[in-house]
């Protein structure tokens, strides 16, 4: 963890996993709309996401990417006069199915936002095992054990395994962010979100998120937005192109970038609109 | 510390099954309604208080109002051995002294206000602007002995003498002057309200913007003409707002005037008399009471002083809101 | 349209005016602090901490039973304003979107502006009437009254001041609402609450007028609830007015005490707020 990596190149998808699970997928979305108010967020939306895979959602600004994630962890329906027709399926349970209790939805779908926020007034051990207050109780040397864990799996125990208590203000934004995506692992999601992840870091910073996403799929479902084609080519195995609400195209991430089905997906690649 | 590989899963809780999972995700929490219901309740403390002010003002003036009606507002006696009430030298007074806190107050405050957001140079405001704002710390009653020991010899032994030649004649400065007056009560006002009126005003001008005054200066204004002909006028609501504020902060201060104005029920235009206001006469006869009535007449007067201050401190807010629309500055200010 | 020259020598003069007026407008508080300390500084003895108001002309005698009574009258009327004033602030800013929380806002508004007189008749009439007689407690009441909107409307200032970004990230780790405001919005925002708090007390603590006819005074040393009780700004109120010079020499050093207590709350609250933002 000394190096920073070489500027990131484009490399093939993994090949499927060893264990290929059954063919339900993990995360599922059928004919999904989102309101804000009277305007359509999102329009009948179907789409699955294949377990310990890394799905991409691209689309140029206002296509409804970000409004899709967070209706997959119910975060959508936190802003005044939002409305959601359709299905979201875990493992095969509507999540918006009444009696659904969506705070137990977030525990199991995991977010890590745009901007790094780290909350302020706890240490940097206190904000990595924020969402195990919420779990089942655990033991302190559980809890650090699980602090741990999560730090090196967000690549950044290194960095900051002798200032553990210390507040997390001090960090860099790279390490903040670091910190949130651990922060988002340690409770043990199912699937994770990523809403725009390195929008507001510096290349190196952005790099180092990347890899993590890599390594991430390894446990977890990946779902990622970004508005950066070439990031989208680099950490996805799958991708969503998005344009004005509605799913244009879907498919494996070489086969999308190399030869697009449709043509304004196409143009949005190529660049000729974004 | 257990130095465990990345890649280990956990050996923590086993992963629950589907059906598990599933049904954990419909408990629903009673936390937050919990929550909810218990700040609510702590908030709803705020408006049955003022409804608990309103109604022990009316029960306890209704002696008075069944008795005088609305002629107290307009009647001069104050006896209280022979049960009679009016509180027009009251309401009187507490206008006049309120005015004349404005009229001294209000150009100094907005030309402190003008010189720090316009003139200062920039490591002047900060220091000028805190010690304006102390000003609005220091409490009533240290005002009041300040006013007392200092500021009224100052006037009757200092000033007077010098300008009672020249504004003898004047029906506002007739009359002797023996210390405690309306002028003395509305000076110590001014000071008082000062920090008010400039630190809104201060907001004011601050929220106009910038190329509203680089116009004027790129047509060729000297630095005060582009305030006066262009700032001024742009945050005309916003300042007018702020002296209405002034005002009713001076309408309900009680213990500075009280020690300042001499206390005496009458009506006179000259600022060099006593004069009386409802919360001076509230303050000094209040705790010697001489009869039940004479109690209730004082908490007549206290009703009618919550309502006339509620109603300008009302409009003062409205007009700032108009301006800074309910900026951190116009809560802060009030 | 006048002469260049008259516009410039104009622009000048008012210019000058301006910066006599802020001259003018800091030259009462100089007045008063020098004030204070010159008459006041000398007679902060031992006594005047220690002793207690003496019968009437007689010469020594302190304000040991002012101080004791500010302190417990402001701390129970802490005790009663802040939590409902906290309460009600962070109610405004997490859930004050609606008709409710509207009123609620005008509310406080309102009683801040309300004159503190006022407040002093509402103590007594609701309090003091029906149990006969003038009580410490009814004056913290009426301060608790004056405490409570105060604090509301800064507290919802601060929490305000929490970026959103924050509740979301609480949210989407499954926090429930509950827990996000308390553990995560309120404890960010927890140092500006706490100077808000320290502004009000300062304000509070200097207060006359409500506890005139509440807490009443007392030339006694006392530290019962139910029994009038002196405070400082009420011993130096009386002491002003009266013809002892004696009496005038304490209210000085009375009036010192109050003010270097009320600068020193607003001090800290200055110096807490401003550490904030720099570090932020």
């Amino acid at each position: 963890m000394t190096a920073p990596p070489p500027a990131a190149a484009w490399s093939p998808p993994d090949p499927a996993p060893a264990a290929a699970t059954a063919a339900v997928p993990r995360l599922a979305v059928e004919r999904l709309t989102a309101w804000y108010g009277d305007a359509a967020g999102i329009r009948d939306v179907s789409l699955a996401f294949e377990a310990n895979r890394v799905s991409a959602l691209i689309g140029p600004s206002g296509c409804g990417k970000s409004t899709l994630l967070r209706c997959l962890n119910r975060m959508h329906e936190l802003v005044p006069d939002a409305r959601v027709e359709g299905r979201v399926l875990l493992d095969g349970h509507d999540i918006y199915a009444p009696g659904v209790n969506p705070i137990a939805v977030r525990r199991t779908v995991g977010m890590v936002f745009q901007k790094p926020t780290p909350f302020p007034t706890m240490s940097i051990a206190e904000n990595v095992a924020a969402g195990l207050k919420v779990g089942p109780p655990v033991s302190r040397s559980e809890r650090d054990a699980v602090v741990e864990r999560a730090l090196r799996r967000a690549a950044l125990w290194d960095e900051v395994k002798d200032r553990l208590h210390h507040s997390p203000l001090a960090l860099s934004g790279g390490q903040q962010q670091r910190l949130c995506v651990a922060r988002s692992i340690a409770p043990e999601p199912e699937v994770l979100l990523l809403d725009e992840p390195t929008a507001s870091l510096d290349p190196l910073g952005a790099a180092r998120i990347e890899e993590l996403v890599h390594e991430l799929k390894r446990e977890f479902t990946v779902v990622i937005v970004t508005h950066n084609l070439q990031q989208a080519a680099r950490v996805s195995d799958v991708t969503s192109f998005f344009y004005l609400g509605t799913l244009v195209e879907t498919g494996p991430t070489a086969q999308l970038f190399t030869a697009p089905v449709q043509p304004q997906t196409e143009a949005y690649i190529t660049g000729r609109f974004g | 510390m257990t130095a465990l590989a990345p890649e280990q899963p956990l050996a923590r809780a086993p992963r629950v099954s589907t059906a598990e999972r599933w049904r954990d995700l419909r408990i629903v929490s009673p936390g937050d309604a919990v929550y909810r219901v218990a700040l609510m309740l702590l908030a709803l403390v705020l408006p049955l208080l003022l409804l608990a002010i309103v109604g022990g003002l009316v029960v306890g003036a209704w002696p008075a109002i069944r008795q005088f009606q609305l002629g107290f507002l307009f009647r001069s006696t104050w006896d209280p051995v022979a049960g009679q009430f009016g509180a027009l030298p009251l309401i009187f007074g507490t206008l006049y002294s309120s005015l004349v806190a404005i009229v001294i107050a209000v150009p100094l405050a907005l030309g402190a206000a003008i010189f720090l957001t316009e003139f200062a140079p920039r490591w002047m405001r900060t220091p000028v602007g805190t010690l304006i704002e102390l000003l609005a710390g220091v409490p009533s009653v240290i005002y009041g002995l300040w006013g007392l020991f200092v500021l009224v010899p100052l006037l009757r032994d200092v000033i007077w003498p010098v300008v009672k030649p020249v504004l003898r004649w004047l029906p506002f400065f007739s009359g002797p002057f023996y210390g405690p007056s309306v002028l003395a009560g509305g000076t110590i006002l001014a000071v008082m309200v000062l920090p008010y009126v400039a630190a809104v005003s201060r907001e004011v001008l601050r929220a106009v913007p910038p190329a509203q005054r680089e116009a004027a200066l790129a047509l060729g204004a000297t630095r005060w003409e582009a305030v006066w002909t262009v700032v001024l006028p742009y945050g005309r609501a916003g300042i007018f707002g702020a002296v209405v504020l002034g005002l009713g902060r001076a309408l309900g201060e009680t213990m500075a005037v009280t020690m300042l104005i001499g206390n005496r029920h009458e009506i006179s235009l000259s600022l060099v008399q006593p004069g009386y206001t409802i919360a001076a006469a509230i303050a000094n006869e209040f705790a010697e009471a001489v009869s039940s009535l004479h109690l209730s007449a004082l908490v007549y007067c206290g009703l009618v002083l919550f309502v006339i201050t509620v109603c300008v401190n009302a409009a003062a807010r409205w007009l700032i809101w108009r301006v800074a629309r309910g900026s951190a500055a116009g809560s802060a200010a009030l | 349209m006048a002469s260049p020259a008259t516009r410039r020598i104009v622009g000048a003069a008012m210019t000058g005016a301006t910066y006599g007026a802020a001259a003018l407008a800091i030259v009462p508080l100089a007045a008063i602090l020098v004030m204070l300390l010159t008459k006041g500084a000398g007679s902060l003895d031992w006594d005047f901490f220690t002793r207690s108001a003496v019968p009437v002309g007689e010469p020594g005698g302190g304000f040991a039973h002012a101080i004791v009574g500010t302190l417990l009258v402001v701390g129970v009327a802490c005790a009663i304003g802040i939590p409902i004033g906290v309460g009600a602030g962070i109610f405004l800013a997490e859930f004050g979107g609606g008709r409710f929380g509207w009123v609620v806002r005008f509310v406080a508004d309102t009683l801040n502006g309300t004159p503190s007189i006022v407040i002093g008749i509402f103590a007594w009439a609701w309090i003091v009437r029906p149990a006969g007689r003038f009580t410490a407690l009814a004056g913290s009441v009426a301060l608790a009254c004056i405490l409570a909107p105060l604090v509301a409307r800064t507290t919802e200032e601060m929490v305000r001041l929490v970026p959103n970004s924050l509740r979301e990230a609480a949210l989407a780790l499954g926090y429930p609402r509950w827990r996000t405001s308390l553990t995560v919005v309120a404890r960010t925002a927890r140092a500006g609450i706490v100077t808000g708090c320290l502004v009000a007390i300062a304000r509070v603590a200097g207060e006359t007028a409500p506890l005139l006819f509440t807490a009443l005074g007392n030339q006694f040393f006392s530290t019962n609830l139910l029994q009038p009780i002196a405070a400082l700004p009420l011993q130096i109120y009386v002491y002003a007015l009266g013809p002892y010079e004696e009496w005038h020499r304490q209210a000085w050093a009375g009036a010192l005490v109050l003010i270097l207590l009320v600068l020193i709350l607003g001090t800290i609250a200055r110096v807490a707020t401003r550490s904030r933002h720099e570090r932020a």
